[in-house]
């Protein structure tokens, strides 16, 4: 008995219709009566998904020249300010620009609007050259009149994440929702045991290159993701016990479907974008059958006081008791609340799943590791 | 008449016993349907208040005399589902366990009956799928 597959063992299991393709959840489950030698000879992928908001995410869109041509600099699309400073019709809309004139509206809605096939109206100015006479420009766009809509997120799909309370004695409006005061609840983000760079904690699998579901679409790891940090501490899981990897995504954001990717205001916060991504593990050998054999219970976090400038960590919890709905703090009964959805992240699992099953989505070996 | 009311009080005025004056000197009908109070603290209240609108508009006057913070709150919250992601945020602030997690689908579940209009979660959804519905 072989105790190593390759990526092209798998993808030729995949061509041929016979690779067994498990959702993490799935396999933590089979965990529970099953060792990871079991569990690799087995299984040959595991699907992991996460959907939730993601703030640093945003678009790259080519507008679609203008007669007589114009370099445009200064763009609104639908009142929303983009990045103009690229050439010539190129722009880029950052998810969480705002719109100064509709509050709670900004760049992840004109991205989620696009998506959704609807038009979008731009305004825009430029100086005016000798090569780009046109001075301005409005009009409307969709995603059937520009010629390219790029998603390009410098940072999603964190490797853990703190959970969030607040011991002041005001409501704190934050990108963890409302923190009650008093620590009258606690808000969490990742999906726990499904979540992807939980189940290749060593990035063994996940690199640049690596061909994900992103938004509905097939997408890219481009490579790290800013804030990248590996230094912090692991528990005997090798889990991260806060804010850890992060990764660049890329996709073509006109195949992609706004049910795996929308515009999200956060009370007194701002805008941010639910992402949805899902990343194959491969189960090349032992090892990373006890890595995507990873349970709710054995992923642990750090709470994070938000009323304190640093984020004070008040302590430590583990999935299962963030799932639960409630834990006591500091002899307090305190209630817990998601923040990215668990059952749109199982359904990108299940689709990916699918997906490779039906030999229409294949795994990549990273064209370079990221840690 | 009867109407629901979030008090807010500044960290100053909890020491006075407000909700007992409204009772006796105004001759308000009083149901606490939720408290947040401490010393020495910001506090809310959320009342349910009976009375004539004289009389209410009295109590109300005397909140503002000391510098309590008056909202009427909606009869009845309107939650737009079908484009709901069921993230959860709003769970995180419902306190009347109208809004919860299934623990097994992980979906949310509105239990309309539940619900006191208390507002928050309109504030706390990220798709602003919650409307308060007042009365007329």
């Amino acid at each position: 008995m072989q105790n190593r597959r390759t990526y092209e063992e798998i993808n030729q299991k995949i061509s041929s219709g016979r690779a067994v393709v498990l959702t993490a959840s799935e396999v933590s489950e089979l965990s529970k009566t099953l060792s990871p030698t079991e569990i690799f000879r087995k299984v040959d992928v595991v699907t992991t998904a996460t959907f939730g908001p993601m703030c640093s995410s945003g678009m790259f869109i080519n507008v679609g020249h203008t007669r007589p041509p114009m370099r445009m600099e200064q763009i609104l699309l639908n009142q929303v300010p983009v990045y103009g400073g690229i050439a010539a019709v190129d722009a880029y809309i950052g998810a969480t620009s705002e719109s100064e004139n509709r509050p709670g509206y900004g760049g992840a809605h004109v991205i989620e609007e696009l998506i959704a096939g609807k038009e979008v109206e731009i305004d825009s100015l430029a100086k005016g050259t000798d090569c780009y006479p046109r001075k301005s420009f409005n009009g409307k766009i969709s995603k059937h009149t520009v010629n390219e809509m790029i998603l390009f997120n410098p940072r999603n799909a964190y490797q853990n994440y703190a959970a969030a309370v607040n011991t002041s004695d005001r409501t704190l409006y934050t990108y963890m929702g409302m923190l009650l005061p008093r620590l009258g609840n606690l808000t969490y983000s990742t999906s726990g045991e499904l979540s992807p760079l939980l189940n290749d904690p060593w990035l063994r699998t996940i690199g640049v290159g690596t061909r994900i579901f992103l938004g509905g679409a097939q997408g890219f790891v481009t490579g790290r993701g800013t804030q990248f940090r590996t230094d912090v501490e692991r528990n005997d899981h090798s889990i991260p016990l806060k804010n850890a990897a992060t990764l660049a995504v890329t996709g073509n954001a006109k195949e992609m479907d706004t049910a795996y990717i929308r515009a999200a205001y956060f009370e007194k916060y701002g805008v941010s974008l639910f992402v949805g991504i899902g990343i194959p593990v491969p189960v090349l050998d032992e090892d990373m059958a006890a890595r995507v054999s990873i349970r709710n219970e054995q992923i642990e976090t750090s709470i994070a006081d938000y009323a304190s400038p640093a984020h004070e960590e008040l302590g430590r919890v583990n999935y299962r008791q963030l799932q639960s709905g409630s834990l006591r703090l500091k002899g307090k009964k305190v209630r817990t609340a998601p923040m990215s959805s668990l059952p749109v992240a199982r359904r990108i699992a299940g689709v990916l799943a699918e997906e490779i099953r039906q030999g229409k989505f294949f795994l990549t070996q990273p064209v370079e590791a990221l840690a | 008449m009867k109407k629901k009311f979030v008090l807010t009080f500044p960290p100053e005025s909890t020491n006075e016993p407000v909700t007992c004056r409204l009772i006796r000197d105004f001759g308000l009908d009083i149901n606490i349907l939720r408290a947040e109070i401490n010393a020495g603290q910001e506090g809310k209240l959320l009342l349910e208040i009976s009375s004539t609108k004289e009389n209410l508009d009295k109590g109300l006057g005397y909140l503002e005399s000391r510098m309590i913070t008056w909202e009427p709150v909606a009869e009845k919250i309107h939650f737009h589902q079908d484009p709901c992601i069921h993230c959860g945020s709003c769970t995180a602030v419902c306190f009347s366990g109208a809004l919860e997690m299934d623990r097994l689908t992980r979906e949310l579940v509105f239990t309309p009956e539940k619900c006191i209009a208390c507002g928050l979660c309109p504030s706390a959804c990220p798709l602003r799928l919650f409307t308060l519905e007042f009365a007329v």
